[in-house]
């Protein structure tokens, strides 16, 4: 491997050849918002939130998916980013149900902290309060689809790590939804292992462990960072 | 599923008549989608059987793909007398009068003094209602596969793509990226690995039939294309990508592929010499989205059609993580007239930086809608009035649309400019497939934006955010809009998120979702200012909704 260096919001860095923008950033200490992306986990690059500006690009780049050149030129927070960011969040707000007050992941939720760092003080789109459905049929854990946002680290973390593929996306446009198998309930699922692996991932409140009330989901996914780690060595 | 364009079974109809000895006429009965949905087979088969039941020996009649002028079918074409007869009825007395039309030459139009052929330059479409698609003798007999028999024994590979590259053609599927380039990238990927040839027959756009009438009229020149250019880039399997709406299509592409292979003209050993080259055909699901190659390649796979993002492009790593090389079908249907005349013939048909011809399926408010092939350079006015006759009705021309949901509203002022490549992006449309609707000054704009903003909606494949949530807010205000609802702040909001979707989209849908929007706002915002500030349609199309009350919750 070779080392590309670069300038990040004008910043000399220094990265590896083939490591993703976002990759770099992080490791200088230049944050990026992330929905979408998890150490550890394929890159999909759908929430669109760690888009950047490239020089030389004719539109801002996914840097969760654009791997570092030589010479490159990154800036990573601009007005019009900001703008876009903030839309993209008030778009997942108001495609589905999020109601803090009455969310298990109220104050441990990646969608409320993005919101808040982007300066999303209301939304002027209408919310659109679909009646989106609920599988509470496993014995432990439950997903209600009013609070997902398609990100699909649980299908991933599912499929790449525990080697399940018990998640997966049925449907288009606003009819998507996560389902497990082939759409059977999920306490009917026969290839679920029940290891809650999706549950530690969700940046939601869509997937909850069972018996836990509002802002109780904080025991969040004490063992990602190992698998994470275990993952990047294979 | 509605079949009215999956003629009944061979077996059901009665065989051509093809007379052993000279013949005075031959009737070219159109067997294409459009005519076929008019009734045509059953033209065919009672013009057969008037034709035998009257004893003559020099009248032929033969099933032949499309003949262009769809809107008057169903068509039977005489190029003995260089007539065709539209509208050919089906009743047996006045098809005995007709006979006699055909032995004499009379009636009819004369094909090359009608201006909708006289203007045309076929290159795409050459064999399109001369040969009989379900034929490949047919094919052969006039002179196709040469070209592909020509490319294998007499030339290198780089010497195929260096012709396609002085052709300057570029992508037909509506990008434009030039086609040599693309051949030159694939060949040069992978070190003697595995590599496909992949065809993007997924048409989808609104109002467009161009593929779909090249394969269900020439299936064959579409399969030699392919195999040219996996011979050029080294590939020996391929796959057509076919939407499963087009059953004709699948079955005259599954009969051409087994008939080639059984005339040594794909398969194995082609044309005797060590190239191999294995054809099959995958069938869509019904998404639109299909037709972006990524997605395109992972419903080939197997998986979810889902966009990825690119680099890596398919060149680089496609199919199964192979080199693949994906062309639209057009593209592949220009590739054996490009070998047999040469790449230089070609490159000096056409304008500026587009090359070549192009196939539009005109459509809407036009007097002859049909399957039309130009060279690019004409202009819009060209085309819509010397070609499609004009609007009907004594209504006016308003605007043009071209490229489908990703592409825009030209207005009749700007009729005069040149249809290539780069016209089309500075006048905030792109050239797309080939779909061109017409429209007239009963049409609304706004709805019109909200009719392709509403197809974006619903083909979103709900990978990124700002397609999938994105074109459902826009949706809803340009809904608003069209009620009569809207403030200038929605006008207002409206741009904003069409900005940031067409910006931040992960694929071209999304990317392209925002452009009518845009094409109508640049030439038309007196309409949306019309439908805001005094609740009015211009058009007459929009039904205002009564006011809503303070906190309706809307």
């Amino acid at each position: 491997m070779s080392v590309v260096t670069l300038v990040i919001d004008g910043h000399d860095v220094a990265g590896q050849s083939g490591q993703s923008i976002l990759s770099v950033a992080r490791e200088h200490g230049i944050a990026i918002p992330t929905l979408c992306h998890l150490d550890g986990l394929s890159e999909v690059g759908a929430c669109r939130l760690c888009m950047v500006e490239v020089r030389g690009a004719r539109r801002p780049l996914a840097a969760c998916v654009t791997e570092v050149q030589e010479h490159m030129e990154v800036t990573t927070t601009t007005d019009e980013l900001t703008d876009y960011r903030r839309q993209i969040i008030e778009l997942l707000f108001t495609e589905r149900n999020h109601v803090c007050a009455v969310c298990i992941a109220n104050r441990h939720c990646e969608l409320q902290d993005l919101a808040k760092a982007l300066g999303m003080t209301h939304f002027d789109l209408p919310a659109l309060n679909p009646s989106a459905g609920v599988d509470a049929s496993h014995e432990r854990f439950g997903i209600d689809h009013n609070r997902c946002v398609l990100c699909t680290r649980c299908v991933r973390v599912c499929a790449e790590i525990e080697g399940a593929h018990t998640w997966d996306v049925r449907g288009r446009a606003s009819e998507a939804r996560v389902i497990t198998d082939l759409g059977t309930p999920w306490g009917e699922s026969p290839t679920c292992t029940s290891c809650g692996k999706c549950v530690q991932v969700c940046p939601t409140g869509a997937l909850f462990e069972k018996g836990r009330a509002v802002a109780e989901g904080k025991e969040r996914r004490p063992y990602v960072p190992f698998l994470v780690a275990r993952n990047r060595r294979s | 599923m509605p079949e009215p364009d999956d003629a009944p079974a061979r077996a059901r109809h009665h065989e051509p008549v093809l007379p052993e000895g000279p013949v005075r006429a031959t009737a070219n009965v159109c067997h294409a989608a459009g005519c076929l949905s008019l009734g045509s087979d059953l033209v065919f088969d009672r013009l057969c059987e008037r034709v035998e039941a009257s004893g003559t020996d020099d009248v032929g009649v033969r099933r032949v793909g499309c003949l262009g002028l769809c809107a008057q079918g169903p068509l039977v074409k005489v190029p003995e007398h260089d007539r065709l007869y539209a509208k050919v009825p089906a009743e047996p007395d006045e098809l005995d009068q007709l006979v006699e039309q055909f032995r004499s030459g009379t009636g009819g139009l004369v094909v090359s003094e009608d201006p909708f052929f006289a203007r045309q330059v076929k290159v795409v479409l050459r064999h399109c209602g001369s040969v009989d698609p379900e034929e490949v003798e047919d094919y052969v007999a006039k002179g196709g596969y040469a070209a592909l028999r020509r490319a294998v024994t007499e030339m290198t590979p780089e010497e195929v793509v260096a012709e396609v590259t002085e052709s300057g053609l570029r992508g037909r599927g509506g990008a434009g990226y030039p086609t040599g380039l693309k051949w030159a990238t694939v060949a040069k990927s992978g070190e003697g690995g595995h590599k496909y040839v992949v065809c993007n027959a997924d048409e989808g756009d609104p109002g467009a039939f161009m593929d779909r009438s090249v394969l269900e009229s020439c299936p064959q020149q579409v399969l030699e294309g392919m195999a040219i250019a996996a011979y050029a880039v080294g590939a020996n399997e391929g796959y057509v990508y076919v939407r499963a709406e087009y059953p004709l299509t699948v079955r005259r592409l599954n009969s051409a592929i087994r008939q080639a292979e059984r005339a040594g003209l794909l398969g194995t050993a082609i044309a005797d010499t060590s190239f191999s080259f294995h054809l099959e055909v995958r069938i869509g699901a019904g998404a639109f989205v299909c037709g972006e190659e990524t997605a395109l390649l992972a419903s080939i796979e197997g998986r979810r059609g889902t966009p990825r993002p690119r680099p890596p492009y398919p060149a680089a790593a496609g199919l199964f993580g192979e080199p693949t090389l994906i062309n639209n079908v057009e593209t592949f249907a220009s590739i054996s007239a490009i070998i047999e005349r040469g790449g230089r013939w070609y490159a000096a048909i056409g304008a500026n930086k587009s090359r070549g011809t192009k196939v539009f399926a005109l459509a809407g408010a036009v007097e002859r809608t049909g399957l039309i092939e130009v060279p690019m350079g004409l202009s819009l006015r060209q085309i819509v009035f010397e070609i499609g006759g004009g609007v009907p009705g004594g209504h006016r021309c308003k605007a043009v649309q071209t490229g489908g949901p990703s592409g825009g509203c030209i207005p009749e002022e700007l009729l005069d400019m040149p249809v290539d490549y780069e016209s089309l992006v500075s006048a905030g449309s792109i050239m797309g497939s080939g779909g061109m609707i017409v429209m007239d000054e009963t049409t609304c704009m706004v709805d019109v934006a909200r009719y392709f903003m509403d197809f974006c909606r619903e083909e979103s494949c709900s990978r990124c955010v700002p397609c999938r949530a994105g074109t459902v807010q826009m949706h809803r205000l340009l809904d608003r809009i069209c009620s009569g609802l809207a403030t200038r702040a929605d006008l207002e909001r409206l741009e904003r998120l069409a900005a940031m979707v067409q910006r931040a989209s992960l694929c071209g849908l999304g990317q392209g979702a925002p452009s009518t929007v845009f094409s109508t706002l640049r030439y038309f915002k007196d309409e949306y200012l019309a439908h805001i500030d005094h609740r009015t349609c211009p058009a007459g199309v929009c039904e205002m909704a009564p006011f809503e009350m303070a906190g309706s919750g809307r």
